[in-house]
């Protein structure tokens, strides 16, 4: 795998000769790959950095990419791949950028004779495949936090409780349930209860996309749990297609009053309040 | 030896949990608010558990038991003031304590109390109010 002491002066040289065609045909092969979603000037620098990295490498006799001296290198690589793992393109679009280098040695080979021979040509592959591998990983290790991060995102911001009516609250669930949605969910609503001092909930499902079993298991939970704090909790946004769904599964949600639309629920909120208000009025008069 | 106190608010009796309730604790609070519902002939009953952490089997059966002896006296029980993280443990249990009413706060308590007090009146007033009983 690693580089001898002349063959990365092989390198050096080879790269430093044919600077300016070399990253010129390189940018070509990669603008060729990306289909022009990302413009000529950026990708000529990136390009030009990495031609600079690789020669500041090889000068200071790198032998491999791990070795202390491949740390500029390994930067600048992982420094593209983070840019491309941002921009949405895909892994082998990425990598093309660093495998593309082959073809042009390849290239500059064939046209000067004198360049190297095939055992050069072989070690320094190896160590374009190193690169390449690396700035996969660095692709994948980007991609990865991006994600994470858009789930604790996710979680933070689709789980609003907000306040309708005076003693009304209502949560809008939007996207798919799982345990830990659900528990938050849970705990939010419960906590909003107790610090609203409200007695009436309405759950919206509109914006979740399937219920199952499992998810209706969720929401029945958060119901009597809201029930032994003294709560009452009104179950709104059934889709047709989810009610379907509900009555195949035979999930029974028992005396939990559910609407088809919010303002359904809201109405029902109201009415109910009304019949307390009326009351306390009747006892006042009495 | 605890004991829990049992308050007279006009029509109300209040009883605030504060301690951890042992066998002997639970007894003694029953027998007193047995004989402070029959001796002040009041007609609720709120249970306050909002200091209390943890509400295990033990505390759901006390409960239980003491909204089945208010009921036997003619006095209705609310358990108000239980805590997000307890209603939900209750339920991871399957504790759903369906024998037992519930409210937000104390308020919301005696709101509910007295709205069961004008519904049996309610009845007996007789036929120009049934409309209201009927859409409860």
């Amino acid at each position: 795998m690693a580089l001898s002491a002349e063959e990365s002066g092989w390198l050096a040289r080879l790269l430093t000769k044919n600077a300016e065609q070399l990253i010129r045909r390189w940018t070509e092969l990669v603008a060729s790959s990306l289909r022009g979603r990302l413009s000529h000037a950026e990708l000529a620098r990136q390009v030009q950095e990495l031609h600079r990295s690789m020669i500041g490498a090889v000068e200071n006799g790198l032998t491999d990419l791990d070795s202390e001296q491949g740390g500029e290198l390994r930067a600048v690589l992982a420094e593209l791949s983070r840019g491309r793992a941002r921009q949405g393109f895909s892994a082998s679009e990425t990598a093309i950028s660093v495998f593309a280098l082959k073809d042009v040695l390849l290239e500059l080979m064939e046209e000067d004779q004198n360049a190297g021979n095939l055992r050069d040509f072989v070690a320094f592959s190896a160590l374009i495949d190193q690169m390449g591998l690396f700035t996969f990983e660095s692709f994948v290790r980007t991609r990865e936090s991006l994600i994470a991060d858009q789930a604790e995102q996710l979680l933070e911001l689709s789980t609003p409780v907000v306040k309708i009516w005076e003693g009304v609250v209502a949560v809008p669930l939007v996207g798919t349930l799982d345990s830990a949605r659900a528990q938050v969910v849970m705990e939010r609503l419960l906590q909003t209860l107790v610090d609203t001092g409200s007695p009436y909930a309405i759950i919206d499902i509109t914006g979740v996309p399937a219920v199952d079993t499992q998810v209706a298991q969720h929401i029945l939970k958060t119901v009597v749990a809201a029930r032994l704090m003294g709560a009452d909790c009104i179950i709104s946004g059934i889709r047709p297609q989810i009610a379907q769904t509900i009555v195949a599964l035979g999930i029974e949600f028992g005396d939990i009053a559910t609407k088809a639309s919010l303002a359904d629920a809201l109405r029902h909120v109201l009415r109910l309040t009304g019949v307390d208000n009326a009351r306390r009025h009747q006892r006042r008069e009495s | 030896m605890e004991r829990v106190p049992v308050l007279k608010i006009g029509d109300i009796l209040l009883v605030s949990i504060q301690v951890d309730m042992s066998d002997q604790t639970a007894v003694m609070l029953q027998e007193d608010l047995a004989e402070r519902i029959v001796a002040t002939g009041c007609h609720g009953v709120i249970i306050d558990i909002t200091a209390l952490d943890i509400v295990d089997s033990f505390v759901g059966r006390m409960l239980s038991t003491i909204a089945s002896i208010s009921k036997v006296l003619d006095a209705e029980t609310v358990v108000v003031g239980m805590r997000p993280a307890v209603a939900i443990t209750l339920v991871e249990l399957g504790l759903s304590l369906n024998s037992i009413r519930t409210a937000l706060n104390v308020e919301r308590g005696m709101e509910l109390i007295a709205a069961a007090r004008t519904d049996e009146w309610v009845m007996v007033d007789g036929d120009e109010d049934a409309e209201t009983t009927a859409t409860t």
